[in-house]
């Protein structure tokens, strides 16, 4: 009996180091570099990755980027233009400070402070005139207009504490001193460009993370961060290159994890020379300027657009690793539009259809591309080339990088340019950004590259962003987006899937958002 | 002497500034760093907060001119993406560089020399021949390709190695090395050997010259018709004369190594100054591009004036006074 109880006990022994070993540290492989731990300073995904294991938010997302409560525990509009958040209460900063109305207060009014920032949190901080402290544990905030959109933005801002950050700079969140928040994990130790240290916050408000420490290491080479993995350095990669990607699913030692982003890839078009005049880079067939600008014909545009073999690009070129779209977003997100499926392919009648617009010889077109910022870039657009060549619109493809492309985008020096938009979750961002009249007062347009205009689409998200009522709300940006999808604004191409691979034996929560965030990896055994 | 060095620093101001002047227009030309840090849904006003807060909303004359008065302070700017002074940011990153560097010239000079000595002497028999073979190899071979291949098989499938990144470092004069600790070692071994590939065949080449033309030379027949040994031979009278090209060409290519092993820094995720350049240059963080070739200017020159002062010491003929 005696000698079964110590096998019994070294056996528990044993199951228990094995465990315990395999949970304590994760190490993770990632292929954008975080520039900064300050959560304010650079608005750019990697950075608010690290922010997140960090920092909480009021407004949380999940995988699928629905909204969930973090510090805020529920939020309404108490009238049309105050919005009224309950804090979370007993959450504790991890130095021990408590977390108030004030210390969201103090972050409000931080965002738009924050020295040399190149591309500033100000935008969520802006439509709020007024913060409101009610009691310990509520907060309000006045806006001038009824305002929609403040829980959204409150998905992106990471909340400090205003005793410990008063007079922080970037640089002391930098070297670690002052990334202390209210997340899920703790900074250890910071080595720009090269990795993060953390170890598990255990007075951690929610969810208990698995891992009690996590090396953050950032390989920004694709096949480096997979052999890395392959060769197990690291448990967990993100941006899995899809070249390596039909490999890795054979591979036994390794898992894959995928979901649908909200990053489409689509062709902006030149909409602003009028019809009268020439767009930089179309010609007929011969060279010779056209003396009017085809574009401006929907007939073209739905031409070129029915041209596209969505599905090819999507087996072929992207390996599979996207979804076929007509529309920004992805099912199941808000201001999904139904019933709008990706435009089909018909090469006969996108022919007929140039016809009918006076071009049945076709033209000539360059279609500019960057060629080292999305997966596969520059050859999607060599097979969109093809097939626009197939009926008639001879294209040549301009490959640049991105340094020299957006720039040129920029000054709308591009006749159809290939370009991709990572969208929050609300069909409202992609509108206000793309496809609305470009319009300095407003703040619209802001990526609107092609200059695509359209009073009924503009009139429709002016109406949308001020409607309170969630259902009417949706209901304007879905016809909205309609309209601008009917009169082919933009050429809507795919949907990429993220993708991040694990070593057998750890599960990866894929994300809709590209984030890859320690605390959503544990032991597979454990789901 | 002292005017020869102090010409040579004159000169050193002059390129500098030169080089400072072309990166400025060269970014310029480029594009726009705030099209490419700013968030793509960032609107119009905070685009030109952006713009001025980066300091790009003055001209282009004046933005320069006001960065060489800092520069004179000492002051290189701060880079745009890390908001952090450019030389500090440089200056953390080069002992990694720097011993990766180090590492490749030492296993270059180690492996090279002593190959393309028996190379030179024995040039007839078939190690030599494959030697030579060897060398043409290194040449030939791209680095990344190698390194991914050194990963592959080290790493992944005999994983004797560590894949990527620089392992444990161990601090001395407030900066961190590698070389100093085992796993840092162990760490540094593929990128290093990765670096020297090229360098060893240039070094096995270059001595096999060497060598070759100068046992045929008047002094060496008279060595070896007074009687010396044909160690002493090789290694005093031949050994010596072949030096300086070698010298020269290791000279230089460790500037060239320090400045710009961005392949296999990148391909081994070693956190060198080769992947901050890349990066910067890739966002165009104009501070950081401008004081990074601005320090790899002077690199240059200093490695030069000392190729040069080594020359005086191997062959006591040349003067440096009379140049």
């Amino acid at each position: 009996m005696k000698m079964l109880q110590k096998v019994a006990v070294a056996a528990a022994f044993g199951v228990f180091a094995v465990a315990s070993a395999q949970a304590q540290t994760l190490t993770i492989a990632v292929g954008a570099p975080v520039t900064s731990l300050d959560p304010h300073y650079h608005q750019l995904s990697p950075n608010n990755a690290a922010a997140d294991m960090i920092f909480d938010r009021l407004v949380n997302t999940d995988e699928r980027s629905r909204q969930e409560p973090g510090l805020a525990l529920e939020w309404r509009a108490v009238e049309p233009t105050v919005w009224e958040f309950k804090l979370r209460p007993n959450v504790r900063f991890q130095n021990g400070s408590a977390f108030t109305a004030e210390d969201v207060a103090f972050t409000l009014g931080r965002l738009p402070n924050v020295p040399n920032s190149p591309s500033s949190f100000a935008a969520y901080s802006r439509p709020i005139q007024r913060i409101e402290i009610v009691d310990p544990l509520t907060i309000r905030f006045h806006t001038a207009e009824p305002y929609p959109l403040l829980p959204l933005d409150m998905t992106n801002v990471r909340i400090l504490d205003r005793e410990t950050h008063e007079r922080s700079t970037t640089e002391d969140f930098n070297a670690g001193r002052a990334a202390i928040g209210t997340g899920p994990f703790r900074v250890v130790s910071h080595r720009m460009g090269d990795r993060i240290e953390l170890e598990r916050n255990d007075t951690y408000w929610g969810e208990r993370p698995a891992y009690a420490r996590v090396n953050y290491r950032m390989v920004t080479n694709d096949a480096a961060r997979t052999a890395a993995l392959l060769a197990g350095d690291v448990d967990l990669i993100d941006q899995v290159p899809t070249s390596d990607l039909a490999r890795l699913r054979q591979d036994q030692r390794v898992s894959i994890s995928e979901r649908v982003g909200l990053r489409l890839i689509f062709i902006g078009l030149d909409h602003l020379r009028a019809a009268n005049e020439n767009s930089p880079f179309i010609t007929d067939n011969n060279g010779q300027p056209l003396g009017r600008n085809p574009l401006q014909d929907v007939r073209v545009r739905r031409a070129l657009s029915m041209a596209i073999d969505r599905r090819a690009i999507v087996d072929r070129v992207m390996e599979g690793a996207a979804v076929p779209a007509g529309q920004f977003l992805p099912e199941g997100t808000y201001g999904f539009v139904p019933n709008l499926p990706p435009v089909a392919f018909d090469a006969d009648g996108a022919r007929r259809l140039l016809a009918e617009a006076g071009y049945p010889q076709g033209f000539r077109i360059t279609l500019s591309s960057p060629n080292d910022r999305y997966i596969n870039d520059a050859r999607i657009a060599q097979a969109v080339g093809q097939m626009w060549t197939r009926i008639g619109v001879r294209t040549a493809v301009d490959a640049q990088p991105w340094t020299t492309f957006v720039a040129r985008a920029g000054r709308a020096d591009t006749s159809a340019h290939l370009i991709g938009w990572g969208s929050n979750p609300d069909g409202s961002h992609p509108l206000r950004n793309i496809l609305a009249t470009v319009s300095r007062d407003r703040g619209w347009g802001s990526s609107n590259r092609g200059r695509y205009s359209n009073q009924q689409v503009d009139a429709l998200l002016l109406q949308s962003l001020s409607e309170l009522n969630e259902e009417r709300r949706e209901e304007l940006v879905i016809q909205a987006q309609r309209i601008a999808a009917e009169d082919v604004g933009v050429i809507p191409l795919h949907i990429q899937t993220n993708i991040w691979a694990t070593r057998r034996g750890i599960a990866y929560n894929a994300r809709a958002d590209e984030l890859t965030l320690a605390q959503d990896a544990r032991p597979a055994a454990a789901r | 002497m002292s005017v020869y060095l102090l010409r040579r620093l004159i000169q050193a101001l002059g390129v500098v500034l030169v080089m400072s002047l072309i990166v400025f227009i060269g970014v310029f030309a480029i594009g726009d760093p705030v099209e490419i840090l700013i968030s793509p849904d960032a609107d119009q006003i905070e685009r030109e907060r952006a713009i001025v807060a980066l300091g790009l909303d003055k001209p282009l004359w004046l933005q320069y001119l006001s960065f060489l008065g800092n520069a004179l302070r000492g002051d290189l700017g701060r880079s745009f993406v890390f908001n952090e002074p450019a030389l500090q940011l440089i200056l953390n990153r080069m002992p990694a560089t720097l011993e990766l560097a180090f590492g490749a010239m030492f296993l270059a000079l180690l492996v090279g020399l002593p190959l393309g000595l028996y190379a030179g002497l024995k040039p007839n028999s078939p190690v030599s021949k494959g030697i030579m073979a060897g060398s043409i190899l290194g040449f030939s071979l791209p680095t990344f390709w190698v390194g991914l291949m050194l990963i592959m098989v080290f790493a992944v499938q005999l994983g004797w190695l560590p894949s990527t990144g620089r392992g444990e470092t161990r601090e001395i004069l407030g900066m961190r090395w590698s070389f100093l600790t085992r796993d840092g070692l162990a760490h540094m071994a593929m990128p290093a050997l990765n670096l020297a590939l090229f360098k060893i065949s240039l070094v096995i080449r270059l001595t096999r010259a060497g060598v070759r033309e100068t046992m045929l030379m008047d002094y060496v027949k008279f060595a070896r018709a007074k009687g010396l040994s044909p160690a002493r031979v090789t290694f005093v009278h031949v050994f010596k004369n072949i030096l300086i090209p070698v010298v020269t060409v290791v000279g230089l290519e460790l500037g060239s190594t320090i400045a710009f092993s961005v392949v296999t820094e990148s391909v081994f995720a070693w956190p060198g100054m080769g992947k901050l350049i890349i990066d910067s240059i890739n966002v165009l963080d104009r501070p950081v591009i401008v004081a990074y070739l601005m320090i790899i200017v002077l690199m240059f020159i200093t490695i030069n004036l000392v190729v040069d002062l080594t020359y005086s010491v191997l062959d006591p003929r040349v003067r440096l006074e009379g140049k």
